[in-house]
């Protein structure tokens, strides 16, 4: 953790009126993972598009792997690839000659190009696919060879711009193990989510950026610890017992249309079992039980100041099953 | 996982001017690839000056031809047809601008600009192999409507030199308009735009001396067409291909292609700078 990787210092940008960044600052180190969490519109793309010199910033300064985007952008273009939220592959070519465009791009030679097609069609699982148009290509394989693309030569920096956006489970867990693979190889990852489970699961760090400035900044756990969101959930029975339940809790939020109650607890076996003794000895019926210990849903959602904490959690498992 | 890291990327931040060249070649080969497995709009900048050129001989040569200053009424249609082809040809080539605006700008609407853009490779390769692959479609155009007019009767009296001469113009012509279609593409917002603007370079030879001499024009127009761009470029094509006097107008044709691909060059690099990004 010599140099840093990336390196962020006061970067502002704004198109027209509208800012779009505010002041951030950010330090990736060489090797690790950094994941951007933030809603749409919170400044993700636009400072992957700074640090990838597509876009310069209006003020502040940003370096990656030592080189500055603005004083040396072909340095910087030599060090990184990135895979974006749109999917950067020619629509016209095969999976193969889009690689091998790629590889000659990066001056590969012939014998080398051919090799190391062969090695990322392997390594992405796309060796059937390879010769036929992108057109049949799925949403998760436009997506492995758009990052194949990028690893045609291995940069010492990637940027992820919304990786998983749009793709199935199957191809969301395929893209994280895939992540992890580059990461053991030494390569410095930063990427931008909008799932909490995806920055959980891949990042050594995270950055919460909302409105254009980072509201939160460390490691999974520190971030869990800044808030204390955990809770059970119980259903109950019926009216009555929701009504029984109800006057029992009083610290619980009750929710009578689907008769369910709210307890905050820190989701520990003595915390729990000292709820349903207390619902127990009065001899109410409980008919689910949900424990909810805090995560980044909480943490999210407590900096960037939308409260609905309590249906968050449902609400992320329908997504993911839907998505 | 099974990778060879070789080497992470080594610091090449200096790119070496061959590069440039490199990069050309391989972006042009992707181009030639584009052609080759989606004909239909390279079939398109043929069919349309055939169909042209077909109309004009046959629909409306006779009469046109027998205007001609010095022609036989009765030998109109063939006078005509071998009036009217270096405008076809001029047209051809001007068509295939619109070639070059169309795969630039579904270039743009795809994200693989903006992958070109954070690659290390030269900005010009990116333009430059856009430029090649279109010019190359358009000289085989012509080619290709040269042969549709060989075979209803147009007879060149070129020798090796002036053919070797013609074909040079053509080339230069044709990476001059690519270049000002490159930068259409890049300059509209969606590929309908693209389609559309270059068609301003596509009636260009029509207002020239192409079609009818120009001496038949009422005056504002007539001055237009003659200075024009297309007009020297016409007659020079001419004066390569049937021997007609050339005097100054290949050196203005050169002038002119010199100076369009120039300005198609600077407005589409400007482009590329801005508007890569969505």
């Amino acid at each position: 953790m010599n140099t840093p990787a990336i390196d962020l210092r006061g970067l502002r940008k704004s198109y027209g009126t509208k800012l779009v960044l505010d002041g951030i600052d950010l330090t990736v180190g060489a090797g690790t993972v950094t994941a951007l969490l933030g809603p749409n519109g919170a400044g993700k793309t636009t400072t992957v598009h700074i640090l990838s010199t597509l876009v310069h910033p209006d003020r502040g300064s940003a370096s990656v792997a030592g080189f500055d985007v603005v004083r040396d952008p072909a340095g910087v273009r030599a060090s990184i690839g990135l895979t974006g939220q749109f999917s950067a592959v020619d629509g016209l070519l095969t999976g193969e000659e889009n690689l091998l465009v790629m590889a000659r791009l990066r001056h590969l030679g012939a014998k080398q190009s051919k090799a190391r097609v062969a090695e990322l069609l392997e390594r992405f699982d796309l060796v059937d696919a390879a010769r036929k148009p992108l057109a049949t290509y799925s949403g998760g394989m436009k997506r492995r060879l758009d990052l194949a693309m990028t690893l045609v030569t291995s940069p010492s920096v990637i940027f992820l711009d919304e990786p998983t956006t749009g793709l199935d489970p199957r191809s969301r867990h395929t893209m994280w193990d895939i992540v992890r693979g580059l990461v053991a190889e030494g390569t410095t990852v930063l990427l931008t989510t909008q799932y909490l489970d995806e920055a959980d699961q891949l990042a050594d760090r995270i950055a919460v950026l909302d409105g254009g400035r980072i509201v939160a900044e460390g490691a999974p756990a520190e971030l869990k610890r800044l808030v204390p969101g955990g809770h059970l959930t119980l259903r109950l029975a019926d009216a009555a017992a929701f009504d029984a339940a109800s006057a029992l809790l009083a610290e619980a939020t009750a929710d009578a249309a689907t008769l369910t109650l709210t307890v905050p607890s820190d989701g520990g076996v003595r915390d729990v079992r000292a709820v349903l003794d207390r619902l127990d000895r009065a001899s109410v019926e409980v008919d689910d039980l949900g424990i909810h210990s805090p995560d980044l849903d909480d943490v999210f959602f407590a900096l960037t100041g939308r409260k609905e904490v309590s249906g968050s959690a449902p609400a992320r498992d329908t997504k993911e099953n839907a998505s | 996982m099974t990778t060879t890291t070789d080497g992470h990327a080594a610091p090449v931040a200096a790119r070496p001017a061959s590069h440039v060249l490199a990069d050309s070649v391989a972006m042009l080969r992707r181009n030639l690839l584009h052609m080759i497995r989606y004909p239909g709009l390279s079939m398109f900048t043929i069919l349309g000056p055939v169909v042209v050129l077909l109309l004009f001989v046959f629909v409306f040569g006779g009469t046109l031809g027998a205007g001609l200053p010095g022609v036989d009424p009765a030998a109109g249609r063939e006078a005509y047809l071998a009036y009217v082809m270096p405008g076809i040809l001029a047209i051809t080539l001007a068509g295939s601008a619109s070639g070059a605006a169309i795969t630039v700008s579904m270039d743009m609407t795809e994200g693989i600009t903006a992958r070109f853009r954070t690659m290390a490779i030269s900005r010009a390769a990116v333009l430059t192999g856009h430029v090649l692959g279109n010019a190359l479609q358009g000289l085989i155009a012509v080619a290709l409507v040269l042969g549709v007019g060989v075979l209803i009767g147009f007879r060149p009296t070129a020798g090796p030199i002036a053919w070797m001469a013609a074909v040079g113009t053509f080339a230069l012509i044709s990476f001059a308009v690519n270049w000002l279609g490159v930068a259409m593409g890049m300059q509209a917002k969606s590929v309908e735009t693209a389609s559309n603007l270059p068609l301003l370079i596509t009636m260009l030879p029509m207002l020239g001396s192409g079609f009818v001499p120009t001496g038949s024009m009422p005056a504002a127009l007539r001055w237009f067409a003659q200075y024009q761009p297309f007009t020297p470029m016409i007659e020079t094509i001419r004066g390569l291909l049937l021997g007609t006097p050339l005097g100054s107008t290949l050196w203005l044709a050169l002038g002119w292609a010199v100076v369009i691909a120039l300005i198609g060059y600077v407005w589409s690099r400007v482009n590329y700078e801005r508007k890569s990004v969505r």
